[in-house]
Parts: structure tokens; sequence; C-alpha cells
């Protein structure tokens, strides 16, 4: 049987196991964002020919699946372990079967399976081709290959695997609600997140100032679209991701008739899309400094 | 002695559905490679896996087979000089060829006498031809392809190894880096790598690292194991090919278990139940013997029974999860009033472009009064017919069609009926929904069959109307499959759908209710006929119907669906007929000459006091006496009445000239002709039929 890892137990298994695959530990980005593939660490250095290896932590916010703490599995924000790997390496579903092994679930011992599930992310212009894992039945995580980022197409590839840390903990512990995992040291997840669960479902489905957010969806937007001119990427693609929140706290508020929904999803993908080639200019003329292959080089920066 | 090849692309895991179109296409490929390179065989047998494609080649030649081609070079004259020599022309040919002058032979072509060698090719070993599989593997085409790792080639999934064995060699060659060999890989928890040493052993080797190759068998395997379990239970289960597919191709090595949840969750309609098992989990769930559904799921793991009790424990806790799920947006829809849910529609976009869900149920409460009214529902079944159109998409808006969408129509008829809704209108919301495919049930009540006809022309009208018209294998909306179900409603309820004249009264309807919302629909109304006109075609084709037969009833002046099918079971049933040939040609003859006049076909405008022989007067007597009747008469009846007519109008023509100088005489005999003329037009354009 699994041994019960504490969820933090897991993160540092996950960090150590990935580490030794040559992955770098970053840490979580510090705006508010819907999942792990909109930090920079993966939606900005999937695009472009360097390579990048990377694994993080990244606390995901998603307002309309909060359930003021009351609902076993949903959650305002969950936490997911994101690596990515780009180019895709050859052994990369080995790879993630000996993550399982090293957080004690034996393939020998379970159900493991790939299913299809092709993932897409219009509102940042991102698709990708993989699968679900199943484990035992259970979604556990969710395994990409980008094919197109911020409306790019990618080169090489990068291969993304995002662990629902909360699904994949309460396997582990074998607990029927994510608020009765233990974190670590003996204190209970609901006892750290149950609070700002409710207060943020209140605060998303009810509370929120409308007028405000409103105001500063088009404010974000506008600093957005400024800073890619002034070829500043990284400050642009900070206002994109509060752009992005913004609406989906406008989205769980209902204040988004489906009509304006649209619209509101194209303005963050042309967003999303002008700082992806903005982006790549960048590195360009910085010369690509992390692709080591010389010959490589010589040739994508021609 | 023959020889066996053995090829198999291993790849990451093949989406469940490509997997055995897949292997199709690749059999196919092979077996054309084979061919087209004059590679004789025996039996071409095919393996495939969610982690392998393979095909076996047996009973292969030592070689391709030798061939011998004539070709044709220069004019005789230009090939001798005038000595009887070789010139240089006829040199250069043989050598191109690879024979020398000495093999030159002379044949004439139309007139002319030309060079010819026969060239020979000499079949090579298959082992020199057999690397060239590589393109055979290349070319396969996917419904997705995706590209890894820095490369550019796209294919369904990774390529991660390639076994190419011919007897016990490998056949080498490679594709992106990787190499063909002759390792294959086994189950990946279960397994290891398997080196195939000889091309006929491969099912055998796969069978060792728990891979069950032959999808057939590994389908019976899981058959006969579900079934053991079902007789072991005393359970009854109707095995659903469909999924019994998707999971074949999700395992290698499959056995099957059962599970449980518990009955509490019974109270949720077993649509929900089903739903969750099969489409969310890919379970086959059970009944008892009476046909009631258990608490009790079978499902297939890919692997042995070690360790099966982790493996049923974890299934039994995702399935629960998903129950609780479905019993809170249960009880909690319950809550609400079916007006909340409808006020809620309000806000809920059919299409940006069009509006609202709840404006277009206004539109269809408006046309469905109408077309029940025209298809002579009584006063119940209109009061019934109303209220179901006032509220048929609120389950839309409720939690349990936001978690299950495939269960729209199904929740709104239990919820309605929860509500104390009449049953006919709960069975009204589901029903409307229906053909949901181009063979899919049809609603079995009136009360229904209406508001589905409703609903499917108003969302063929209002897209239409904003000019988002399907096109080419662009139809993202359906609205083909709606025109079709359209077609096979009105056609099972034996109900007359005269489309050009429902457009005309909806339209009337829709403005004077105010319910077309700034909607124009007349603009593409003629595109709309033209559109259920199609679908009428392709429900001929799929039912064999006679093209010619076909084009004649869709290209009449009757628009009524019903008549296009009477009609052409008419053409059909008449057309062997004694004297049909001649009877069409009378007829179309008509036509013809119709044709040539614009003047208005009203019998009113008949003169026969300008007639002047006995033709005109017993085809003008014969022409009214059908007239006055058709109306009366079946299309049967007026297409025989018809045909009748071919003597009189034999006579007619014999005896009648049309075009004379006399204004008053000719347009007075065009307008006879066009009277007849429309009344053939009713029936069809019989000018489309084929008559030998």
């Amino acid at each position: 049987m699994v041994k019960k890892l504490a969820v933090q137990d897991i993160i540092l298994t996950l960090q150590h196991y990935w580490s030794e695959q040559g992955c770098m530990l970053m840490e979580a980005y510090d705006t508010e964002k819907g999942a792990g593939t909109m930090s920079p660490y993966t939606f900005l250095r999937a695009i472009g020919p360097e390579p990048w290896n990377a694994a993080y932590v990244e606390p995901s916010r998603r307002p309309a699946d909060g359930r003021y703490g009351k609902n076993p599995n949903r959650l305002y924000q969950h936490h997911q372990f994101q690596v990515v790997m780009k180019p895709s390496p050859e052994n990369i579903q080995e790879l993630y079967l000996g993550s399982l092994k090293a957080l004690g679930i034996e393939p020998l011992e379970h159900d493991i399976r790939f299913v299809e599930d092709n993932w897409e992310n219009p509102s940042m212009g991102c698709a990708g081709v993989g699968w679900e894992v199943w484990l035992d039945g259970m979604e556990i995580t969710q395994f990409t290959y980008f094919q197109q980022v911020g409306g790019l197409e990618v080169s090489p590839v990068t291969s993304e695997v995002t662990y629902g840390l909360e699904r994949l903990a309460s396997y582990i512990q074998n607990v029927d609600s994510v608020f009765d995992l233990e974190w670590g040291h003996g204190v209970k997840y609901g006892e750290i997140f149950k609070e700002p669960e409710y207060e943020n479902s209140k605060y998303s489905f009810e509370e929120s100032n409308q007028q405000m957010l409103l105001e500063l969806f088009d404010d974000y937007e506008k600093e957005a679209k400024a800073q890619i001119k002034n070829g500043l990427v990284h400050p642009a693609y900070d206002y994109i991701l509060k752009c992005s929140h913004t609406f989906n706290l406008l989205d769980a508020r209902g204040a988004v008739s489906v009509t304006e929904r649209a619209g509101y999803l194209a303005r963050i993908r042309n967003m999303a899309k002008d700082v992806a080639k903005a982006f790549v200019e960048e590195r360009k003329e910085l010369g690509f400094p992390l692709l080591k292959d010389k010959n490589r080089k010589k040739e994508v920066t021609k | 002695m023959t020889h066996s090849y053995l090829l198999e692309i291993g790849l990451e895991e093949i989406p469940a559905h490509v997997v055995t179109p897949s292997i199709d296409q690749l059999q196919k490929r092979v077996n054309d490679f084979l061919t087209d390179n004059r590679i004789s065989f025996e039996k071409i047998t095919k393996f495939s896996t969610p982690r392998r494609l393979a095909i076996l080649v047996e009973g292969l030649a030592d070689r391709q087979e030798d061939v011998e081609k004539e070709v044709k070079g220069p004019a005789k004259k230009i090939a001798l000089d005038k000595d009887g020599n070789w010139t240089k022309a006829a040199i250069g040919f043989s050598r191109g060829q690879g024979v020398t002058p000495g093999d030159i032979t002379f044949k004439e072509l139309k007139g002319t006498e030309y060079v010819y060698v026969t060239k020979k090719t000499t079949g090579q070993a298959i082992a020199d031809v057999l690397p060239d599989m590589k393109n055979v593997i290349e070319k396969m085409t996917f419904p997705t392809m995706m590209k890894w790792a820095d490369y550019s080639f796209k294919y369904i999934r990774p390529i991660r190894w390639i076994v190419s064995v011919l007897d016990d060699q490998v056949i080498p060659f490679s594709i992106l880096d990787v190499q063909a060999g002759n390792v294959s890989q086994g189950h990946r928890a279960l397994g290891k790598l398997v080196t195939i040493a000889n091309a006929t052993d491969y099912e055998k080797q796969l069978n060792t690292v728990f891979v069950v190759v032959d999808a057939k068998k590994r389908k019976h395997r899981i058959t006969d194991q579900i079934k053991k379990i079902a007789t072991d239970q005393n359970w009854k289960i109707q095995l659903d090919q469909t999924l019994l597919e998707e999971v074949n191709n999700l395992v290698e090595y499959p056995t099957a278990f059962a599970g449980h949840f518990d009955k509490k969750y019974l109270e949720i309609p077993e649509e929900v139940l089903i739903t969750s098992m099969r489409d969310h989990q890919r379970f086959f769930y059970v009944r008892d013997q009476a046909g009631k559904l258990l608490p009790n799921f079978i499902s297939v793991r890919n692997g042995n029974r070690e360790h099966l009790d982790n493996v049923v424990k974890g299934n039994e806790k995702v399935l629960t999860a998903r129950l609780e799920d479905a019993a809170f947006f249960y009880h909690e829809d319950q809550k609400h009033s079916i007006d909340y849910y409808v006020e809620k529609l309000k806000d809920v976009s059919f299409h940006d472009k069009i509006g609202s869900m709840y404006e277009k149920m206004e539109r269809v409460q408006v046309i469905s009064q109408e077309l029940g009214k025209f298809i002579g529902l009584n006063s119940s079944e209109l009061a019934d017919l109303n209220r179901a159109s006032q509220i048929y998409k609120f389950d839309l808006v409720t939690g349990m069609v936001g978690e299950f969408p495939e269960l729209q129509g199904v929740m709104g008829e239990k919820y309605a009926l929860l509500a104390n809704e009449n049953p006919a209108v709960a069975t009204a919301i589901r029903e409307h929904y229906m053909p949901t495919s181009a063979d899919g049930d049809l609603p079995k009540t009136r009360v229904g069959a209406v508001l589905a006809l409703a609903d499917k022309f108003d969302d063929i009208g209002s897209f239409f109307a904003v000019d988002l018209i399907p096109t080419g294998s662009n139809d993202p909306y359906a609205l083909r499959r709606q025109a079709l179900g359209i077609v096979r409603i009105t056609r099972d309820q034996k109900w007359h759908f005269p489309i050009q004249e429902l457009q005309d009264k909806f339209l009337k309807d829709l403005h004077d209710h105010q319910a077309t919302f700034n909607l124009d629909f007349k603009q593409n109304e003629n595109a709309v006929l033209e559109f259920i006109k199609d679908r009428v075609r392709q429900w001929f084709s799929q039912n064999n119907a006679r093209y010619d037969i076909v084009e004649a009833v869709t290209k009449g002046t009757d628009s009524d669906i019903l008549d296009m099918l009477d009609a052409a079971k008419v053409l059909e049933s008449h057309k062997d007929d004694k004297n049909f040939k001649e009877n069409i040609e009378a007829l179309t003859r008509v036509l013809r000459i119709a044709e040539k006049t614009d003047l208005e076909a009203d019998d009113s405008l008949i003169d026969p006091k300008l007639f002047e022989n006995d033709s005109e007067q017993n085809l003008y007597d014969a022409v009214e006496t059908i007239r006055k009747s058709a109306a009366n008469h079946t299309i049967n009846e007026n297409f025989q009445a018809l045909q009748s007519l071919r003597p009189l109008i034999d006579n007619y023509f014999d005896q009648t000239m049309i075009m004379v100088d006399d204004k008053k005489v000719r347009d007075n005999r065009l307008i006879q002709l066009s009277v007849l003329a429309k009344m053939i037009f009713s029936i069809g354009n019989l000018k489309e039929l084929i008559v030998k």
C-alpha cells in the first residue's frame, strides 16, 4: 500500500525527483493565474528555440470553481505541480511513471492509463495534444505536448506534466475530502485553506465590486498593450495575467454575458499573441542565450 | 520457400477511437505496397493495441516478379540512316533503355513504323525492397497529428520503436532517430523488452510480456470475463459494443473486475448513473434479472489480477465522488421552480449573432402553435405544446445539465415531471432533441414531434437569417442533421410539411407576435428551402431511390416534403407500366412548350371559343375534369389521370399548331398548355426522368 505522504512531502518528493531529471526548481510565480501553464515559466518559455526544463508548484485560482469550502473536491484555489521539459524527452512517459514510483505508487499495484485528452486554452492561444492520466479510474495528471502557444506554432515541442496535487494527495492519503488532507506536521489542509476558500468564494460570487473589476480590466489591458509597445515583455505579461484573473472574477460573478464573454476572451488572446511574438524577438536579440547548440543557434538567429 | 515479414510501430498511447481505423489503414497500405512492388504473398494479419500497430505478412515470395515492358522509341525513318545503319537517335534510345540496337524491333503505329525494345526488369530480392516500408509508415494519416521533441514530422503520437523483421533478419530503416530492429516492448507495468526472433513468433512472444496483440482475441477475452462475472453474480448485462470497442483499445492485457457503489445513489435518475459509469468512467452498468439498475458495475483493468483490490477500491472511490456531485445537483436543482430557470435563459446566448435562448423559445412558441394547428393537433395537444414550448430549454441552466451536458432534455423531462407538469409536456421536452443522429430514434408523441420540427426549423431559419450557412464540410451547428431530422419526422408522422407555405405562415406569425427579434428571415428564405430539399435528396439516396426520380420530385413546384416522398413512390411504382415512356414523353412535351411562355397558367383565361379543332376541346375538357378534382385525389390518382391524357395530348399536337401568327389563338393555346404543365409540375419536373 502507498505510504501516507503529507502534501508537503509529496511536493518535496516531486521536486527532488524532477530535479534529478534535469529540471530547475522554480518558485510559484507571484501573479494570480488559473493554471501553472500561465506562469511565464511555462507560457513564455515554451515559445522559441531555447531548451527549458523546469518544475514548480503553482497555486491556481479559479473563481468559478469556488464552493465556499463545502465541496470535498472543488476549490477556488488548488495547487498544481508543473513540470515542463523542452524539447520533450523521448522517455517522458517513463520519467512520469518514475515520479509515481517515487511517491510510492507502484504501477504493478494499480491501473495506470493514458486516456486521450487534447488540451486547449483558446484565451491564451494555446493548444496541445496528450492525455489525462488515470490512476485506478481517477484523473491525477494532465499530460500535454504543446503544439501552439500564444498563437505561435512551437518548435521544439515542450512536454508539460501537470499533477493535480490535491487529487494526488487525496489518493495517497486515502481521504474523501481535500480538507482532511495532512499538509505537514499534523496540520490539516482544511485548517489552512477552509476559511480562505469560504471568503474567496463569497467574494467572487457575491461581494466583488463589479464596476471596479470592469475598470481594472480595461486599465490592465491598456497597460499591457502599452508595455508591449515599449518592448517590456515581462511587465506586459504580468498585466495580461491580471486581465485574465480579473475576467475570471467577473465571470464568476455572472457579470459577463455570453456575448461579451467571447469578446473578453478575444481581447486576452490578442494580447497573449502579441506578447508571445515580442518575447521571441527579445530572446532573439539576446542571441537565445540558453541555446547551447552552436549550429542550431546560427540557424535560428540569422 | 516463402517468407514472413513483421512490421510493428510502437507508439505512445494512441487515442482509443483511432486504433481500429489506423490498423485498417496500415493493412491497406502494406497490401498496396506489396502489390505495387510486385511482391506476391498469401496472407496479411493485423494486430493492434493502444501502443502498437503491427502487420504480419505470410507466404511472401523470395523476389519481386520480373516484368517485361515494351517501350516505343523514335520512328524507323529516324532510327536508320539512308544506308540502313543505326542513327545516333536509335543508339541513344537503346542505351537509355539499357539494351543494344540489336534488340530493336519495328512495329507499325497509325501508319508509321516505330522502333520498339522490350525492357526487362528483374525483380529484386524482397529484403532489398522492404526497407521502403519506411514510406508506408510515414504516409499514414490520422484525424489529429502532433509533433514532438525538435522534429517537424507529424504523427498520431510519438513513435518510440519499430520492429521490422523478415523471418529472423532485421530489415533496417529509420524514422527520425528510431532505428527499426527486432526488439519490442511489453506491457508497461507487467512486461519488459522482448526480442522478436522470428516474424511468425510475434503474437506468442508478445503474450509472454503481457500483451494480447490480436484485437479480436482481446475483445473476446474481455467479453468472456465480463459475462463470467455477470453470470456468477446473477446480473443482466447488455454489452454496449461502442464501449467495448473503446475499452478494448485502452488496454493491452485485460482483466475485468466488479465494483459497487452505495445504493442510496439509486434515487438519482438512472440516466445520470449510466452516464457517470459508461461515459465518464468507461464502466459497464448492470441490472438484476427483472431489469432494475443495480449499484454495481464491471470495469476492465489494463493488467492482471494482482493487487486488483487497489484498483477496485480506487475506481469505486472515483465513481462515488461523481455520484455525490450528481446527488448534490439533483437536490439543488429541485429547490427552484421551472419559471426560475426559464427566466435565467434570458442570459443564456443561443448564438451571439442570433440572440438568447429565451428569444429562441419565444419564436418556437409562435411557430410550433402555427404548425400544430396546421397539422391538426387537438386542443389539449395544442395546450400541452404551448406549455412545452414556453419552457423546453429550462434544464440547460440546471446544475445537473451543466455537469452532464449530454443529459439535456432527459433531465428536462425528469424535472418537469417532478414539478407536476403534464406528462405530455415533459415527454415533449425530451423528444424535441430527437433524432440526435442520422438514424437516431424519432419522437413518439405528436406534441414532441411538432416541438422537434419547430425547434429544428427555427435553428435552420435563424442561422440562415444571419448568414451562417453550412458550406462544404463546414456545418458547425449540425444544421444538415436538423434538416434531415425534419424530413424523417414528417415522413414518420405522415404529416404534410409544405416548406414554402409554412415559411410564409411562420414569418407572418413572428411579425404579428413581434418575435422576430430583428432577424431577417426573408433574405435567405430560398436558401432554406433548397437546403431542406437537399436533405430530402439525401434521404432518398440513403434509401436507394432512383436518381432521376429524386431529381424530378425535388425540382417540382410542390415544396411539401411528404408529397415529394409520395410522388417518388408513385413514379417508382409506375416506371415499369406499359406505355410509361410514351406517357412521360407526351407530358414532357407539354412542359417544354409551356416553358416558352410567361403567360399566367390560369384556366379562367382560356377561351374555348378560340378553339379551332376537336382535339383542343377534348384536351380542355379532360384537363378541366382532372384539375377540378385534383385536390381530392391522391398523388397516385392524379398522376394516373395525367398519364391517361397521352392520346389526347398526342392528338392535340397532331392537329394543332401552337405557334400560329394569330396572337389571340396562340396565347390561348399556350395558356392551355401552361395550365396542364402546372398540374404536372406539382408532381415533379418530369423532364428529369430518364425513360428508355
